[in-house]
């Protein structure tokens, strides 16, 4: 039988005006990947920081490799690895100075230290920059050293959090392989995102969590199953037509046509795909909607998501190019 | 490894990580280091030359009472820098570790324990060039600085609590400042308490601040009689008084200090 490296029952944690986690509920088994998905707000920061000691739920219960978080946090830090959503290095250090600060406190000794932080440096493509403060860094360089930083110790269980958040896609694709070389070395992890082609890339099992609550827990194909069907989508012109478009197309759908107003687009889950595209086109042509582009396809994580949440990522919303404001900046800046 | 043991070994870890970022903000290294040379020189000529008491040096006096300031404005930079490592998620990468949960506030104030020894090596040097002397053995003058220093941890728990309760780093300077400003000049760390009104005299006379400066002053031998020390019991028995606010503000402080760190980091 497979162990669990991670187990949440029925977790609560409240704050003074809100209940983050409300009843959650999570198993990751040992080795896996777990891609933990959900809206802004929904409470994966927040399971990430109970997993993780930083915070004691309310009530429920949290093992993390078979060790109580609450009874014994302690054993719980020597077998995790966390990056947390925002950056957590010490920007008057350089590089090095940051992952061997992190080595002396996992007491691996002063050689250790050195070694393992050397060793890192050179794996996330640092080595150059090992010895600039980390002020100088970009914010992608920034967070590929809090990522080497939660590797230090070789973890058991390694929790990221939004760990790809901001990286242009050579780093993304950096990270992907040095994330999968310690799985591949036996490692759990549990990691959220807010990019679906990251969790059906890297994670075995997708948990979906909303306003606190797990509400879908499986593989990407048996969570694209579970919605089923397929889908009719729009893109038009005119954002104005959204639910004039909507009321249109609603006859021909299996279900309610959702539209998003960032992309201008009406999806519409369909029961089969024949003839309903150009059905759909032609009341959409005599109602005088201008139509830009039309397809119909299988559903994506992205439509699970929505069919789940009641909205779209806010990274598909952006065409799945998004990245957050503040993290826009260039990689490596000087070349 | 001893949990006592384990809290000090993560604790000058963590020290040495503060001290090269101070050595690394010019603000920082102003405040522990030009700022002593500059308050040294300042009140050594100009108050010191201001006030002219033939036969004694009012700059002997003052000196020690420029020492204590120092060391009462650096112990401003503990409640910020917890303050700014907590808001900066530092701490909690730190907590996500394997180390003693008291680590953090021990290598916060080791730190601002060396700063300190730092300021006062410097103003040591620069008092020596502007005539300050210590008119006193060798084993009184080192008692004279473990006092100081004592005294400059003891502060750290405290400017801690202040750090740890107010949280937002910008804050916390100001905070620090309406507690450090009365507890230095409204003390006998320039001129004699003697000539204050009433409260201000007795507040004056037990702030541990006086008691402190008036036992350094012995133990250098820079006590001067045109400015006595004053009857009150602080005053004539400052020595066993200041190690008795000592203990008592590591008692209060150190506990207090902890379980406002727990409250803070755990949100
Ligand atoms: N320290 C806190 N104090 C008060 N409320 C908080 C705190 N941390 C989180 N919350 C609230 O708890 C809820 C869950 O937040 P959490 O950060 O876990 O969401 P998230 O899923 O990580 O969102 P995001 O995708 O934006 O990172 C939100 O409503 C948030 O406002
Ligand atoms: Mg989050």
């Amino acid at each position: 039988m497979m162990t669990a490296a991670i187990v949440a029952r029925e977790v609560v944690k409240k704050y003074a005006s809100v209940t983050a986690l409300d009843g959650f509920d999570l198993e990751v088994a040992e080795g896996t990947v777990m891609g933990l998905l959900g809206p802004n707000g929904a409470g994966k920061t927040t399971a990430v920081r109970v997993f993780a000691t930083l915070i004691q739920p309310d009530s429920g219960h949290v093992e993390v490799a078979g060790i109580d978080v609450v009874a014994n946090p302690r054993a719980v830090r020597e077998v995790i690895g966390l990056s947390g959503q925002y950056a957590a290095v010490d920007e008057l250090l350089t590089g090095y100075e940051n992952l061997e600060l992190i080595g002396r406190l996992y007491h691996l000794g002063k050689k250790g230290a050195k070694a393992r932080a050397e060793e890192l440096l050179e794996q996330f493509d640092l080595t150059e920059s090992a010895g600039r403060r980390l002020k100088e860094y970009s914010g992608g360089m920034r967070r590929r050293l809090d990522l080497a930083g939660a590797l230090v110790r070789k973890p058991k269980v390694l929790i990221l959090d939004e760990p790809t958040t901001g990286l242009d896609i050579r780093s993304r694709e950096a990270t992907w392989e040095a994330i999968g070389e310690l799985v591949a070395s036996g490692s759990t992890l549990l990691l959220t995102t807010q990019y679906l082609e990251e969790a059906d890339r890297l994670a075995h099992r997708i948990a979906v969590i909303d306003h606190g609550k797990l509400i879908a827990n499986g593989t990407a194909d048996e969570l694209k199953d579970q919605v089923g069907g397929h889908r009719l989508e729009v893109a038009l012109r005119d954002a104005a037509d959204l639910d004039h478009a909507r009321a249109v197309l609603a006859p021909i759908g299996h279900g309610e046509p959702v539209a998003t107003q960032e992309d201008r687009r009406v999806v519409v889950p369909i029961a089969a795909a024949g003839g309903v595209l150009v059905e759909g086109v032609r009341r959409l042509d005599m109602a005088g909607i201008e139509v830009i582009d039309a397809s119909v396809r299988r559903p994506t994580l992205d439509d699970v998501f929505l069919a789940l949440t009641g909205h779209r990522t806010d990274k598909a919303a952006q065409n799945g190019e998004g990245v957050k404001a503040e993290e826009t900046k260039n990689e490596e800046p000087v070349r | 490894m001893s949990a006592v043991g384990l809290a000090v070994g993560d604790g000058v870890v963590l020290a040495k990580r503060n001290l090269t970022r101070t050595l690394r903000v010019p603000d920082l290294m102003m405040s522990s280091l030009i700022m002593p040379i500059m308050s040294t020189l300042l009140f050594a000529y100009i108050f010191g030359s201001a006030i002219q008491v033939p036969g004694v040096s009012y700059t002997e006096f003052l000196l020690v009472g420029v020492f204590v300031q120092t060391v009462v404005f650096n112990s401003v930079i503990t409640g910020s820098g917890l303050a700014e490592d907590i808001q900066k998620g530092i701490v909690d990468r730190f907590r996500s570790l394997p180390i003693s949960p008291y680590s953090v506030l021990i290598g916060r104030t080791i730190s601002d324990l060396a700063n300190n020894v730092l300021s006062i090596v410097v103003m040591v040097a620069t008092g020596l060039l502007v005539g300050w002397r210590i008119d006193s053995s060798v084993g009184e003058a080192a008692a004279g600085f473990v006092l100081l220093l004592l005294f400059a941890y003891a502060l750290s728990w405290v400017l801690a609590v202040v750090g740890l309760s107010v949280r937002a780093p910008e804050v916390v300077t100001n905070a620090s400042f309406m507690i450090i400003m009365p507890l230095c000049f409204i003390a006998n760390t320039y001129v004699s308490p003697e000539g204050f009104p009433a409260v201000l005299r007795v507040i004056a006379e037990w702030n541990p601040v006086s008691a402190v400066t008036q036992a350094v002053r012995e133990l250098f031998g820079n006590t001067n009689p045109d400015f006595p020390p004053g009857a009150a019991w602080p005053l004539q028995n400052s020595i066993l008084a200041s190690f008795l606010w000592i203990v008592v503000m590591l008692v209060v402080f150190m506990p207090f200090a902890t379980s406002r760190y727990r409250k803070a980091v755990a949100r």
